[in-house]
């Protein structure tokens, strides 16, 4: 009996998997080209995580910056990122780093809003958010 | 145990005193960045810090599933594999702290060392798959529930292991929502599997010292490990309930997360009976190790049945209630249980009379702190989760300020924290020198528990 269900649970954990994978992001995509994809790169080899969130995951040092783009503009992020400030360092990056990580956020941004609206919160507690 | 077991063991042992000692240094350079940026940023030691805060903990899961599984199934074949793992393993997990050392980083949360790093870990748990399985199915009869959770802890963990790394597929990073939610998708379900390894060595513990087999058969036992199971399987939606993926992810995994409430309600119904069985263990250690996870057990699923309804996340989203979950869990549930398991391997009841006093003065002031520790941080969360979301405070810092009074109190209790595990691993790496520890693992008595629970 147990391994009956077991291997039904196994199942069951394979299919949603694979529709996860397939189905979880319903939206145009918005590709991924060459520059956005460096800054990506430079994104994970700084570590930038470590201090800042997006959707909220990540180190809690900074701020969380999935929408920083589209809220306060590259420009504003540019200085941060060129000059650090007292608290986050200075990692001393090129030009070409910088604005290669200026195209990766802003192409994080595109892909929705980190913080739910009140009026997204449903009776149940869950939350309805439009996902096209 | 043999040299190499005894060898990891005291490898892993040291992995938590490293968690504790950068863990601290961590949250000043969180205080203080104006002062560590220069030298050892948080950039730097948050990865040390969680690094060898995971690998203290899986590690110290595959010790307790190597070395108690001898009991009922090894082969010279398997050994020798596992000395193989064992030394594989160790050997990348000192390579990741050189990288870090160097500020090489793979940058991905948990998991922040170069990717190629994951090829060594990843054919030592081959190998460590490979020996447990070809043993396992030697097994006679129907297997106790224990021997059920380490199969398959060992097995999603190479599942997850493997999901994690499916960011290496182009297809995968071509979305930025897919990629994040595959991320934790396995990093949520990875903890399920480790707690599976940890928790059946738990009840394993319990049977040895009640003396009561039928623990890990009973019906209602085998209802909550689907119930775990089923949670590893599909609730790991609450850590991206804000992404704005498809819905109905959110809705299975806030459906499936609030099945856990069965198990709290099952956790207070047994209240009386655990008061009966704890005036009768209590003088044994590793006991009060388990009372000591089952009281933090309580308090962390209170805490994530809340963080785990989308409402109340939108609060604490983000926020060190998030850490408090994280820390709360890993230090207060799974390293309780694996210093549990690790005193009972090492005869902890065979130290001086005067010693074991310290111990347990050590373990007080452990549960003290810990207490003030997880408090303060979801103290924290609370007044982030205000200023940030209820009140929308702009700049980030001036938003912050009150948090970070709060995480004063955070730091100075991890001295607390620091002190009593840290006093307690000292102890046990001395045992571990001293003792030819796990001397009753091939006595009669045990054999006969096995044969008695084939039944
Ligand atoms: C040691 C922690 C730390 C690291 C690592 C770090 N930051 Fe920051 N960052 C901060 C803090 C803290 C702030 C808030 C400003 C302040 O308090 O000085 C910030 C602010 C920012 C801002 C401005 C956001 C806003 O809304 O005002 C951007 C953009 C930014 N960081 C980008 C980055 C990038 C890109 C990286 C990686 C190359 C990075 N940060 C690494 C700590 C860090
Ligand atoms: C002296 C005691 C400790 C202190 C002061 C400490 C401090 C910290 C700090 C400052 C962070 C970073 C939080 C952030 O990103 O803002 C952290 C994260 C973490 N620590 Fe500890 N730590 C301690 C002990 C431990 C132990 C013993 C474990 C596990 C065995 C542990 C597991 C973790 C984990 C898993 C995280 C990641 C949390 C997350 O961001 O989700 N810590 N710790």
């Amino acid at each position: 009996m147990a391994k009956k269900i077991w291997i039904v649970l196994f199942i069951s954990f394979l299919i949603y998997s694979a529709s996860v994978y397939t189905n979880c992001d319903k939206k145009a995509e918005t590709a991924l080209n060459k520059e956005v994809k460096k800054g990506w790169d430079v994104w994970q080899a700084k570590n930038c995580q470590s201090c800042h969130q997006v959707y909220g995951l990540g180190g809690y040092m900074g701020p969380d910056l999935t929408n920083t783009a589209s809220e306060k503009g590259p420009e504003y992020m540019k200085g941060f990122i060129k000059y650090g400030t007292g608290r986050m360092p200075n990692y001393h990056l090129n030009d070409d780093e910088i604005e290669s990580l200026l195209a990766f956020l802003t192409w994080v941004d595109k892909s929705g809003r980190s913080a739910v609206p009140e009026k997204a919160v449903h009776w149940t507690g869950t939350y309805i958010i439009d996902d096209k | 145990m043999n040299t190499t077991l005894k060898i990891y063991t005291g490898f892993t042992l040291a992995l938590l005193l490293g968690t504790l000692a950068i863990g601290l240094v961590a949250s000043w350079a969180f205080l203080y960045p104006e002062i560590y940026n220069d030298y050892i940023p948080f950039y730097q030691l948050r990865p040390i810090h969680v690094s060898m805060a995971l690998f203290w903990i899986i590690s110290g899961a595959t010790i307790c599933v190597m070395n108690f599984k001898k009991e009922f199934f090894s082969s010279l074949f398997g050994s020798r594999l596992e000395s193989i793992f064992i030394y594989l393993w160790m050997i990348t997990i000192v390579t990741i702290l050189v990288f870090y050392g160097f500020k090489k980083f793979g940058g991905r949360e948990y998991w922040e060392f170069p990717p190629l790093l994951s090829l060594p870990l990843l054919a030592a748990w081959l190998l460590l798959i490979v020996s447990y399985f070809t043993d396992w199915k030697k097994l006679p009869g129907k297997q106790p529930l224990y021997v059920w959770m380490w199969s398959t802890g060992i097995l999603f963990f190479l599942i997850t292991f493997l999901e994690q790394n499916l960011w290496h597929i182009p297809w995968f990073r071509q979305s930025f929502l897919r990629e994040i939610t595959v991320q934790w998708k396995s990093n949520g379900s990875m903890v399920g599997a480790w707690n599976q390894m940890i928790y059946g060595t738990a009840l394993l513990l319990m049977v040895k010292m009640s003396n009561e087999p039928a623990i890990a058969r009973s019906k209602k036992a085998f209802a909550f490990y689907f119930l775990g199971l089923t949670n590893l399987m599909f609730n790991w939606g609450h850590h991206i309930y804000n992404v704005p993926s498809a819905g109905w992810i959110r809705h299975v995994s806030y459906a499936v997360s609030m099945t856990e409430w069965l198990i709290f309600i099952s956790i207070v119904q047994g209240f009386r009976q655990k008061m009966d069985e704890r005036s009768k263990f209590r003088h044994l250690i590793p006991y009060k190790f388990i009372i000591a996870s089952e009281f933090w057990v309580f308090m962390n699923l209170l805490l994530a049945l809340f963080m785990s309804v989308p409402a109340i996340n939108r609060y604490t989203h983000g926020t060190h209630i998030t850490v408090a979950h994280a820390m709360g869990a890993t230090i207060g549930i799974n390293s309780m249980i694996l210093l549990a398991a690790f005193s009972y391997m090492l005869n902890i009841h065979s130290i001086k009379e005067e010693v074991k006093k310290r111990f347990i003065k050590y373990y007080w002031l452990s549960q003290g702190s810990l207490m003030l520790f997880w408090l303060s941080l979801i103290g924290a969360g609370i007044v982030k989760g205000y200023r940030h979301t209820a009140l929308k405070i702009e700049p980030f810092q001036e938003m912050m300020r009150p948090v970070m009074s709060v995480l004063k109190v955070f730091s100075y209790s991890g001295i607390g924290v620091l002190i009593g595990l840290g006093g307690i691993t000292f102890i046990l790496l001395k045992q571990l020198k001293r003792e030819r520890v796990a001397a009753d693992i091939s006595k009669p008595s045990k054999l006969y528990l096995w044969k008695q629970e084939s039944r």
